[in-house]
């Protein structure tokens, strides 16, 4: 096929009549403009018509609700002027999208509108929370004494410079550490039973466990305290709240720690196996490493969540004003507990101090948060900087010292005679050194880092 | 070798072709394969196999414990536990008809508000916010989801509370029709009444409890959402859908079973719900279908309210509403993680 570009302003007219044997394809016109005048495309996807439509039908909305709530109904109330301008808004924004779009378009754009303006309500709403009470804390924080002193000698009406929280404080990571110590080893043991060794006793266990991560945090309490206290006979103690707190946060660490283990890619265990490692090595020296970061971030958000929780120590450790360092007896207060139960008293410098601890426990956990996401960041498996050029050194090392060892071997291979026990004995020396070098540096994690899971 | 069709040529033929027999003296430690290995590996099972025992006892037997505890309130009260509405256990008549009324009934407000949030927020991170922000967003949803109670509690008593008690009136007002938004013995017209019927009821608690569990419920449907295949979300634009369409037609249902799932966790944490809705309710012990008014109590908050004055029966008795609760939640439990785990999105994701 031939193309006529002779005849550049002519304009498509199919085939030429004249030459009846020769069909000549002419190119329409429009393909045939100057590429120097055709216009550039913009290839944002914002368009000044739509931004002009939103603007427009928002001021829209804005006059009509004015116009409704001054000249037509008896309406009042600055939120329920929100509410209308917003039906207004869609309304209208529907309107001016409709004269120059398809219904699907319409819709399209009404759903983007309502989908944004929903998460930015709530995002705003979630982020006003913290900053109200943190506001409202500041108060409190700004006096040195509230982290120094407890309120052991300090009254209702005393002011806001005498007494503190550090009882809750101290009582709180009391509590949070002794859990942590049951909690930790028992977790990410129950984890790796989950993950090695499947089957339906494994399946149970699971199950269970899921079930029991949505625990109420009161009935953890109860729990704990019809156990502990009702049927064993202990005193009500910071030591049951630890408990309390602990069996609350149990399924969640055990959940959470699962999940990352199954991550942890089948090959590198796989490979350890094949080298000969036991599985218990395996699990020592391969897995748990890889997992690493994981089971940090699964161990520190269910920190941040046994922290917060008020009702298991309320039930089982309860409130006192002093500081008490000896978990196995007495009142031992936590932050929330502190806040829940000093707001209770109608004085100002009182639900001062309950925003203060609400504040203080709002850094704890934030601060908690920041080092699981800091640490956690990465899947397992994959290296910071640092940990691959140390793999990295490792690796040489490992290869320069195995070449030497395969030379010596070489060598007593060649050696005239040897005697089988001789040839045993040094192996087991090369294998001995191997079994070392694995145990310590090893646990950052395997050498090769480009596994991933997918 | 020996699945040669070929017979034996003699006793000689294998022994040659064979490779040299490893001196089992030598080798033995070498091919031995993992998890035979000795008394080490041995000790790890039976240690995994005890942790998981230990587990398994501390939360499968969490019921136990209390219905233990709940026995002599249950002996007392009979089958009138379920249907009295009273709470006076020692003194009178006390059963959970209003405290699991009240329950419920918080936690579908809570559910109610949440649900559009968390799923219009869940759509946001995972398809319309810019590429740069996302992490950002996840990061923010995701500690909300870590706030301890009592900071919402805290904000819903000082601020929440006093600012939506014009929005409890205004629906009172207008939507008082509807026998739900209803307060009796209030009238309408009367500009100097006081706002404070409105405080510390249902309606205000379930607000709160709402906000609470909306990011664990954005957090969930946000992980299937984003999972949506990539082939398909493209074969639905190749089509010529529009994004909402994209949407609609496969994020949504790709993400049902999280919706669902989510939800219902959800539902679960609200009803479960103890210092925020103890904060906020003053308690009533009777079934008030009037959301807006004053007054109301669910199975946690009482737990709290009361825990301190009770002893003998009274404690018996909380542990038997405590036992009630545990039984909901671990039924919607239950449910939610039947339906994630069914759902095409659930197969990978963690919730």
């Amino acid at each position: 096929m031939s193309v006529d570009v002779s005849r550049p302003g002519v304009p498509a007219q199919g085939p030429a009549p004249a030459t009846a044997a020769r069909r000549t394809t002419v190119r329409p016109a429009s393909a045939q403009a100057d590429p120097a005048h055709e216009p550039r495309r913009t290839l944002s996807s914002v368009r000044v018509s739509d931004v002009l439509a939103l603007v427009g039908s928002a001021l829209g909305g804005v006059a009509l609700t004015w116009t409704i709530f001054t000249q037509l109904a008896p309406f009042s109330g600055r939120l329920g002027a929100v509410v209308v301008w917003y039906g207004c808004f869609l309304g209208l924004y529907a309107i001016l999208v409709s004269f120059d779009e398809s219904g699907q378009a319409v819709k399209d754009r009404i759903a983007g509108a309502v989908v944004h303006s929903f998460a930015a309500v709530l995002l705003l709403v979630l982020g006003f929370v913290v900053f109200y009470v943190v506001v409202r804390g500041v108060k409190a924080l700004v006096h040195l004494n509230f982290f120094t002193r407890d309120l052991s000698v300090t009254g209702p009406l005393e002011p806001l410079t005498s007494g503190g929280v550090v009882h809750g404080i101290v009582g709180t990571i009391m509590e949070i550490s002794i859990a942590l110590v049951v909690v930790v080893p028992l977790g990410l043991t129950c984890a790796v039973f989950l993950t090695e060794f499947p089957g339906p006793y494994a399946r149970v266990v699971r199950t269970v466990v899921e079930a029991m991560t949505a625990l109420p945090s009161v009935i953890a309490g109860l729990f704990v305290f019809s156990l502990y206290v009702l049927i064993l006979g202990f005193p009500r103690s910071g030591f049951a709240a630890a408990l309390a707190l602990g069996v609350m946060m149990l399924p969640i660490i055990v959940r959470a720690a699962d999940v990352v283990l199954r991550l942890v890619p089948g090959s590198l265990k796989e490979a350890s196996l094949a080298l000969g490692a036991s599985r218990w090595r395996t699990v020592w020296t391969v897995t748990l490493p890889t997992a690493r970061s994981g089971l940090a971030t699964a161990v520190i958000l269910g920190t941040a969540r046994g922290i917060g929780e008020t009702s298991p120590v309320l039930l089982t450790a309860g409130f006192g004003a002093s500081t008490n360092l000896d978990p196995r007896e007495g009142p031992m207060v936590s932050l929330p507990l502190l806040a829940y139960e000093l707001r209770r008293i109608p004085e100002d410098a009182m639900i001062a101090r309950a925003f203060g601890a609400g504040t203080t426990l709002l850094l704890l956990v934030l601060v908690l948060f920041v080092v699981a996401r800091t640490i956690g960041g990465r899947g397992p498996g994959v290296l910071s900087p640092r940990q691959q050029r140390r793999a990295a050194k490792r690796s040489a090392d490992d290869a320069a010292r195995l070449a030497a060892l395969a030379h010596a071997r070489r060598r007593a291979e060649q050696a005239p005679v040897l005697q089988p026990w001789e040839r045993d004995s040094r192996l087991d020396l090369a294998e001995h050194d191997l079994g070392q070098h694995g145990d310590g540096p090893h646990d950052d994690g395997p050498h090769g880092s480009d596994d991933k899971t997918p | 070798m020996t699945t040669s069709p070929a017979p034996p040529a003699g006793p000689s033929v294998p022994a040659t072709t064979r490779p040299p027999v490893p001196d089992p003296a030598t080798d033995e430690r070498r091919v031995r394969p993992a998890g035979t290995a000795g008394a080490a590996d041995r000790a790890f099972g039976a240690v995994a196999r005890l942790s998981g025992t230990a587990v398994l006892v501390i939360t499968g037997t969490v019921g136990l414990f209390l219905a233990v505890q709940a026995v002599p309130a249950l002996r007392e009260a009979g089958w009138g536990f379920v249907t009295t509405q009273a709470w006076d256990p020692g003194a009178g008549p006390f059963g959970i008809a209003a405290i699991l009324f009240g329950t419920v009934m918080i936690g579908l407000v809570a559910i109610v508000i949440a649900i559009p949030f968390s799923i219009a927020t869940a759509l946001y991170i995972s398809e319309y916010a810019p590429a740069g922000l996302k992490r950002t967003f996840i990061s923010l949803v995701d500690l909300m989801a870590a706030v301890p109670s009592v900071v919402y509690g805290l904000w819903g008593v000082y601020f929440l509370q006093e600012r939506a008690v014009g929005v409890a009136q205004w629906m009172s007002v207008y939507l008082g029709w509807i026998p739900v938004f209803e307060v009796p013995g209030r009238d309408p017209r009367d500009p100097l009444a006081s706002l404070t019927d409105f405080k510390s009821s249902i309606f205000m608690a379930g607000m709160v409890v709402g906000m609470m569990i909306t990011p664990i419920m954005t957090s969930i449907m946000r992980e299937a959402f984003s999972q949506a295949p990539q082939g398909e979300r493209e074969g639905a634009y190749a089509l010529g859908a529009t994004r909402w369409g994209m949407i609609r037609d496969v994020v949504l249902p790709f993400g049902r079973g999280a919706m669902i799932g989510g939800t219902m966790l959800g539902l679960g944490r609200a009803l479960g719900e103890t210092i925020t809705v103890a904060m906020i309710i003053s308690p009533v012990f009777q079934i008030q279908w009037t959301l807006l008014a004053k007054g109301g109590i669910s199975v946690s908050s009482l737990i709290a309210l009361q825990y301190g004055e009770a002893e003998g029966l009274s404690l018996s008795a909380l542990f038997a509403a405590g036992l009630a609760l545990f039984l909901m939640t671990m039924a919607v439990n239950f449910g939610a993680s039947v339906i994630v785990n069914r759902s095409r999105s659930g197969a990978a994701s963690e919730a």
